[in-house]
């Protein structure tokens, strides 16, 4: 499943990322903060008009990415594992 | 000469380190530039607890040694010894988040690969603690091999501790050799550093309970799709109020001094060209522009404590897609903002915009955001022309006029955007990858320092440019001296005044008169110096006393039309910018294309909008 199809506030890890799809500048900047496979994932909140962009916890951050953004990440949703 | 040793200031944006920088050296701090860059270089003085003495320098965030802006350029070659006037540090202090070390140990790794001693500071660790977190320095600094210190720089925590891992770190504490190559980064380092930082956080971290989501809930209503917006136009509501209302008192007490200062010097001194000099050149030409001192600070205060407490990234969240509209991003939010006080921070911090489409065209708009130097020529204008009666409830005239003007700067903005990224700045729509720092409660010390930096600024400029400028300007306007008898005043007769004969050739079909031309000449230099200009300016031509009675905004109610009033405003929406924002934009966009073009768009914009509005005021019959 990709990210942008994520349901809120579901955790799910980054199963992969399809970096030639970004721009190298952003492909960059998300890896900078620490978009990555296998870490975990949530979309928290969207932004009114549009609801884009959306701010992900990623990790341990919160980042606000665009859902362009969001096309290139899978996201695997693993259960129980990070629900609490 | 002796020099201390030098250790640098590092680490992650959102780590805390310019909290960190201002609890190790307290007010002790000078801020100044790198050579050829406009990264700002924040040096200070900290003192050990046995007296010796280090200096400070607190280098821009990056995060990572494999640059991709101006600031972490300079971060990178600072570290490597490689940037132009500053020596290789002594030793390096690492500042990382303490719930957020997976991402901060990548770069921290890479610092102490260089080989240079460091010293990790583990910041924030009570929000570590409020996240549920339970850290253990010692096996973090046995991992690293370095020493590791808990700290809470905006409470002041760990900050002793921190003075002495610097002191030994100084003295050759744990000095390791440097394997050239490293901190580079190629793939393979990339996912070994990753994988090492991964493995150090996962067991450093000793314990992790579910906590509070504080964080989240702030979120839920600050950036909730319907209250989200309205709280945001309330702050932006209330911060613009507060620049009028709370400024008040302030404003009274420094006009007074500057009426006690005038009203002293005039009696001490006899008639002649020295008090015209120290009167109407010095204190009434200075003292109108220092008068806004207090109202570019409370701006600055609100702009300070919004960026120190996390919000403004919301902001920025909640601004994107209605700025995507105009060709631009939530990231040219916060830039466009400080340009609300001053487009040269504004322009800084544009550095932060990946996008180099977007960011040019940012840097381009950013001088139409109504900067705190035009308030000034705003003030005084409204004060004269625009009755001060209410149309509502609360709602006053003047305000409204300025309210507007305000607009009216946006409104160009937007559409000066429009145009630009379908001409000029033509290119891919741009892009929005932001940070969401956690919600944190500022030190009224951090807020302090920073205030007190911008007056500094300020009144530097004052005392400098605007000083020298309006000096320039007072003996241009007395020099040489009307004959007796003659029909002219003193500014007429003046070189001044006749340069200014000429320019009112161009400027008089849009209603402007031969002082204003005049005014417009100094106030390339600053803005607010059309105020000084024209106080000068009338100052010089009062020959009687009650005349010399009368204030500025008297002055300007006799002898302008409103048509003419309303020109000079819109003429100041557009307004050609001030030289240190047309300097900045050089030097941010290497070379003179673009600040020419700039220069020479907001002409054109200024010259049209002061016409229109003076040809369908004149129409209207006002």
């Amino acid at each position: 499943m990709k990210l942008d199809d994520l349901p809120m506030r579901r955790v799910a890890r980054i199963a992969a990322i399809d970096w030639p799809l970004l721009p190298p500048a952003d492909a960059k900047r998300l890896r900078n903060l620490g978009f990555d496979e296998g870490v975990a994932i949530e979309k928290l909140h969207r932004a009114p008009l549009g609801r884009d962009p959306i701010a992900c916890r990623v990790g341990r951050m919160t980042v606000a990415i665009r859902r362009a953004h969001a096309i290139a990440i899978t996201v695997a949703v693993d259960g129980e594992a990070e629900a609490a | 000469m002796t020099t201390f040793p030098l250790v640098a200031l590092a680490g992650n944006p959102n780590a805390g380190k310019s909290a960190m920088f201002n609890a190790l050296t307290g007010a002790r701090q000078k801020v100044g530039n790198y050579p050829g860059v406009t990264v700002e270089r924040h040096s200070g003085r900290l003192s050990l607890s046995d007296g010796r003495p280090i200096e400070l320098i607190d280098l821009p965030g990056a995060y990572s040694l494999d640059p991709s802006s101006p600031d972490e350029q300079v971060t990178h070659d600072v570290v490597m010894g490689k940037q132009e006037g500053e020596r290789l540090p002594d030793a390096i202090v690492v500042v990382i988040d303490a719930a957020n070390l997976e991402n901060h140990l990548r770069f921290t790794l890479q610092l102490i690969e260089l080989g240079l001693p460091v010293v990790v500071a583990l910041n924030m660790m009570d929000m570590a603690e409020r996240d549920g977190l339970t850290l253990d320095a010692e096996i973090l600094s046995r991992d690293l091999g370095v020493p590791v210190v808990p700290t809470v720089a905006v409470r002041k925590r760990g900050v002793d501790a921190l003075k002495d891992a610097i002191g030994t770190a100084v003295t050759g504490g744990n000095l390791r050799k440097v394997e050239p190559g490293h901190g580079e980064g190629d793939d393979y380092d990339r996912v070994l550093v990753r994988e090492r930082a991964r493995d150090y956080a996962r067991r450093a971290i000793i314990d992790e309970k579910p906590a509070r989501r504080w964080n989240r809930r702030i979120d839920a209503v600050l950036l909730h799709p319907l209250a989200g917006p309205l709280i945001l136009f309330a702050l932006l509501f209330v911060m613009f109020q507060a620049v009028f209302t709370w400024s008040e008192a302030p404003i009274g007490w420094i006009e007074g001094a500057q009426e006690w200062l005038a009203g002293t010097a005039a009696a001490a001194l006899p008639d002649g060209f020295i008090r015209s000099f120290l009167i109407d050149g010095v204190i009434t030409g200075v003292g109108s522009v220092v008068v806004f001192l207090p109202q570019i600070l409370i701006l600055f205060a609100f702009i300070l404590m919004l960026e120190a407490t996390g919000y403004m990234t919301r902001a920025a969240f909640l601004m994107d897609r209605l700025m995507s509209r105009f060709g631009l991003s939530g990231s040219s939010f916060i830039p466009l903002l400080s340009s609300f006080a001053c487009a040269i921070p504004g322009i800084m911090a544009t550095r932060t915009i990946a996008d180099p489409k977007d960011r040019l065209t940012t840097i381009l708009i950013a001088p139409l955001m109504t900067c705190s130097a035009r308030l000034p020529v705003y003030a005084i204008i409204i004060a004269a022309f625009i009755p001060n009666t209410t149309v509502g409830p609360g709602i006053g005239q003047q305000g409204l006029v300025l309210f507007g003007l305000y607009i009216a700067g946006i409104v160009g903005a937007m559409f000066a955007s429009l145009v630009l990224r379908r001409t000029v700045a033509r290119g891919e729509s741009g892009t929005f990858i932001m940070e969401m720092p956690k919600y944190q409660w500022p030190s009224l010390r951090d807020i302090v320092i920073g205030l007190w930096q911008r007056a500094m600024i300020f009144l530097k400029r004052a005392g400098t440019i605007i000083f020298v400028v309006t000096i320039a300007l007072w003996a241009l306007l007395s020099f040489p001296q009307v004959p007796e008898g003659s029909d002219q005043t003193q500014s007429e007769y003046s070189v001044a005044g006749r340069v200014a004969d000429g320019l009112h050739v161009v400027m008089a079909p849009i209603g402007f008169n031969e002082e204003i031309s005049l005014a417009l000449i100094p106030a390339m230099a600053a803005r607010e110096v059309a105020v000084a200009a024209l106080a000068t300016t009338y100052s010089i031509d009062e020959t009687d006393e009650a005349q010399a009675e009368q204030s500025l905004t008297e002055r300007l109610q006799s002898r302008w039309s409103l048509p003419t009033a309303l020109a000079f405003l819109a003429w100041f929406v557009f307004a050609p910018q001030c030289l240190s924002t047309i300097a900045v934009t050089k030097r941010e966009t290497n070379g003179w294309k673009w600040p020419a073009f700039m220069l020479s768009y907001l002409f054109a914009l200024a010259y049209i909008a002061a016409g229109i509005t003076y040809w369908t005021a004149t129409a209207l019959g006002l």
